[in-house]
């Protein structure tokens, strides 16, 4: 099934997406890749707040090349997810809303899905020429100092994703 | 005894990086096409059709094919007859980072080089390059480029087989490594292997099969079978484009060999994604 849907998506809207289902997203999503997530995951340890609300937000796991004049982002396509696992589990309980990327995740990320009911989307690995389409304004908002894994938030219109694994935690990828 | 100047070297370089993350070689680019044509699951295809979608939008708005635009691996073949002219400044590694900071800072390339593996400064120019340097007869140098992204870098390895292992063992390792990929390659792969000579050896051949153009096979009448049997059996595992189902896991295997000692069979397997960037240029 080919949907599209306005990006944080709504619980119910997340609930009746099934693995396999094309979905072209509008609206605003956040990057963040490894070390942003080890900076978020210290932080959280620490006790301190997060440098953005994450409650209901999706992370898009990319580290885009440099924007040429005149354009919002340079190549801008998913970065292989497992490296996240570490600290996914913690951000799902902390409320994030779901999350973009490529490639399959552990059992703890998965059962953290499924009990926090939240989804993971891959956008098609390799094509950052083509996603770049689909990102109409970037911006640093926090990290600025990792340079590309900086968290960047984003504003994307029909950005095409592939629901892999769906709220009840299960995976498409065999 | 023939001079070239080390400046030579580091425009050859900047060059070779901004194109080569732009435009995919002929041979990739038609391998994919092929591919597309040839895949017979609907999604794959339409996964492939976007794959090709991309790497025109590259070329033609010169967006790089890839966000990770990797870490330049370059394989530095000497003439035994060059001297090369450094100016009393650079050095020839020198002028080859050089070449790769302007590549990679003028041409909008993504930096993903950090300083130390465990302290992960990036260095904000993708410099320090992994240089490879060979001494061969002649008076020529040759540059290769294969700028490697690490996706699927992360999902090669190296098996330090037995000899009682055989062939049979080679091709369990290579099956299995591709396996163990699935969708965090970026399928479809080319697969680079190395069998024989020591543990570095066999890596370093792994990764110098990458750079073998696209449908080329091995001279060595049993390793090309090899090449094809093993395409077959990796397609057949049914992992597909971007790991979502397919006929199309690989699009090449590349295989290299060596001798080796008589206790041993290394394997090294070097897997790429299908943005396999390998570029030559002669001085």
């Amino acid at each position: 099934m080919t949907k599209s849907l306005n990006v944080p998506l709504t619980q119910q809207e997340k609930e009746e997406l099934k693995n396999g289902d094309f979905v072209y997203l509008t609206g605003t999503i956040y990057t963040a890749r490894d070390a942003a997530h080890k900076r978020m995951f210290e932080c959280i340890e620490r006790g301190e707040e997060l440098p953005i609300d994450i409650k209901g937000q999706f992370i898009y796991y990319m580290g885009p090349s440099p924007a040429r004049e005149g354009r919002p982002i340079g190549s801008a396509g998913p970065t292989t997810s497992g490296r996240m696992d570490k600290y996914t589990p913690k951000l799902l309980e902390l409320g994030l809303g779901g999350m973009i990327g490529k490639g399959k995740r552990t059992p703890e990320v998965l059962n953290a899905i499924k009990e926090n009911k939240s989804i993971y989307f891959a956008a098609i690995g390799g094509a950052g020429a083509l996603l770049s389409k689909a990102i109409i304004k970037s911006e640093v908002v926090a990290y600025d100092d990792l340079g590309t894994e900086a968290i960047r938030k984003l504003e994307v219109k029909d950005f095409p994703v592939i629901v892999v694994a769906d709220s009840t935690g299960t995976m498409l990828y065999k | 005894m023939r001079d070239i100047n080390v400046s030579k070297v580091t425009e050859t370089v900047k060059e070779m990086c901004i194109e080569i993350n732009h435009v995919l070689s002929p041979d990739m680019a038609a391998a994919l096409d092929k591919a597309a044509t040839n895949e017979k699951s609907e999604l794959g295809k339409q996964v492939l059709g976007q794959l090709e979608e991309n790497i025109k939008i590259a070329k033609a708005d010169m967006i790089p094919i890839c966000q990770d635009t990797g870490m330049a691996v370059i394989f530095v073949e000497v003439g035994q007859d060059v001297h090369f002219n450094c100016d009393g400044a650079a050095s020839l590694e020198d002028a080859i980072n050089e070449g790769v900071r302007q590549g990679y800072v003028e041409g909008y390339l993504r930096k993903s080089v950090v300083d130390d593996p465990i302290i992960r400064n990036n260095t904000k120019d993708n410099t320090p390059a992994v240089i490879h340097y060979s001494i061969v007869p002649g008076d020529k140098v040759k540059l290769t480029l294969a700028p490697k992204g690490f996706g699927s870098e992360n999902m090669s390895r190296v098996f330090m087989l037995k000899p009682a292992d055989g062939i049979e063992g080679v091709k369990n390792a290579i099956l299995t490594a591709v396996k163990d990929a699935g969708p965090n390659a970026c399928p479809p792969m080319v697969v680079g292997v190395g069998i024989g000579g020591t543990f570095e050896k066999c890596a370093l051949m792994a990764k110098h099969a990458l750079t073998r153009e696209v449908g080329k096979h091995s001279d060595i009448p049993y390793v090309k079978e090899l090449e094809e049997e093993m395409l077959d059996k990796i397609n057949a595992l049914g992992i597909g484009p971007a790991g979502l189902g397919g006929s199309t896991t690989a699009l090449a295997v590349n295989v290299e060999t060596y001798p080796t000692h008589i206790a041993g069979l290394p394997v090294g397997i070097n897997i790429c994604c299908h943005v396999n960037r390998h570029i030559s240029r002669e001085l």
